[in-house]
């Protein structure tokens, strides 16, 4: 398999992998402390809130990629940063996708377990902040599950880094673009090449998450 | 901070109206069938709930603390739980005194593992070494023992007795006769969310007041 020993190859995959794993950071840097808040705190349109965020976790990626192509185009308002196909411009893209989706299912995990701990909380004189963040290191391991859903969105998704990378050869060009262009060309081993690499990273990521959950919750009960 | 005194108190259509003062010393046994609206009344005396109408006041601030028929344990260890209790009581160095808290309830031995992997007995002797670590003037306790086999629930009672006898105020409710009977100075009887009788533990035993009480007492079954 020659493909394999390709260099650029490797090069796409690196690219891939550091694209969507620093897009699930900031996802998961923004989604667990708004899922949280959303699971405990009360206050009006807080329902209406949720409905939007479990909406929003079907956002099309082209339609992201779309926003966030107008947001740093040269005329748009963040167009000064010059951040249009780059590498960080496919992160802010992957981010605005998966933010929802690791929200939404934190928000989920964390009211599951307040049902369970409020009355227990309360009595102890626990609330807000600090009730949250309990709450969040106590379904530690639901949140895995959460956070491995972004990780597979964003390592899967091509609409919203097709449009804001522009899939530029060295450049912006990861996993999934690379499939597209491939297939289009005709260079089909590459294309299948490329998508067992892809889904082989994918298995690994899934598999090694959930060995450690599993003995995490065997631990810890 | 006692007495507690609740002034025409309600709760929707479980609890009274009805009014009670807790006062200090003797522990306090709320007794009742099922349904009787025990669990309620302990939840509006702790102020986790908010009666509908009525009052319920404290002579003045105080630590009160409640275990729960069956206990939250936090997903850390044992320890942990009660570190964090201390915590939310704003308690500084709270190692030592959660630590004296596991000795009291027979746990030192566990304090290093995680909570939830302890047996049911142990998870609620927790449960009273998190509130022990407190030192609470008051303690409610919603039916401790209704989920624990006969050793385990011996092992609860002891520990009751220690708060009893280190001066907290004892409020535990149970439809369990013979606990009541071991634990309590005066019984409260609930029947449907009023107070029928309010008597000396062994008169009421002896000789109840109402025949509601004395039907639970026989064992019979009044609310059918």
């Amino acid at each position: 398999m020659s493909i394999f020993a390709d260099l650029r190859l490797w090069d796409i995959v690196a690219l891939s992998l550091a694209v969507s794993l620093s897009a699930v950071a900031l996802a998961t840097l923004a989604g667990l402390p708004l899922g949280a808040a959303l699971a405990v705190g009360r206050f009006p349109g807080r329902q209406a809130l949720i409905v939007l965020l479990n909406a929003l976790m079907g956002l099309p990626p082209v339609v992201v990629g779309l926003a966030v192509y107008l947001l740093l185009s040269r005329a748009g308002p963040l167009g000064e940063l010059g951040l249009l196909f780059t590498p960080w411009a496919m992160v802010i893209a992957q981010t605005v996708l998966i933010t929802p989706i690791i929200a939404a299912l934190c928000r989920q995990a964390v009211e599951d377990a307040w049902r369970e701990y409020e009355e227990q909380l309360r009595s102890l004189g626990v609330h807000g902040v600090r009730a949250a963040l309990t709450l969040v290191w106590d379904t530690r391991f639901s949140l895995v599950t959460a956070v491995l859903a972004g990780l597979g969105r964003a390592s899967a998704e091509v609409g919203a880094v097709m449009i804001v990378g522009g899939n530029i050869d060295g450049v912006t060009r990861v996993m999934t673009t690379a499939i597209a262009l491939e297939t289009s060309k005709g260079d089909l081993p590459l294309a299948l090449g490329l998508g067992i690499v892809l889904i082989g990273v994918v298995l690994a990521l899934n598999a090694a998450a959930s060995v450690v959950k599993e003995l995490a919750q065997r631990r810890y009960g | 901070m006692l007495p507690l005194r609740l002034e025409g108190i309600a709760f929707k259509d479980v609890i009274g109206p009805l009014s009670l003062d807790i006062d200090a010393g003797p522990s306090t046994i709320i007794l009742g069938a099922n349904g009787a609206g025990k669990s309620v009344l302990m939840r509006l005396m702790h102020g986790l709930l908010a009666p509908t109408t009525g009052r319920v006041s404290w002579n003045r601030a105080g630590r009160q603390a409640m275990v729960f028929q069956r206990p939250v344990m936090l997903r850390r260890s044992a320890l942990a739980n009660v570190v964090y209790a201390l915590e939310a009581a704003g308690v500084a160095e709270p190692e030592k005194p959660a630590m004296e808290a596991l000795e009291e309830v027979g746990l030192a031995h566990v304090a290093r593992r995680p909570a939830r992997v302890l047996s049911g007995g142990e998870q609620q002797r927790l449960a009273l070494a998190r509130a022990w670590a407190l030192h609470p003037d008051v303690l409610f306790l919603d039916e401790p023992t209704a989920s624990l086999d006969p050793t385990a629930t011996r092992e609860i009672e002891t520990v009751i007795r220690a708060f009893d006898a280190a001066g907290t105020k004892i409020v535990m409710a149970t439809h369990n006769l013979g606990q009541a009977r071991r634990l309590g100075d005066e019984v409260i009887y609930l029947h449907q969310g009023r107070v029928m009788e309010r008597t000396p533990a062994e008169e009421f035993f002896a000789k109840p007041r109402t025949p509601e009480a004395a039907a639970f007492i026989k064992g019979e079954l009044p609310w059918v």
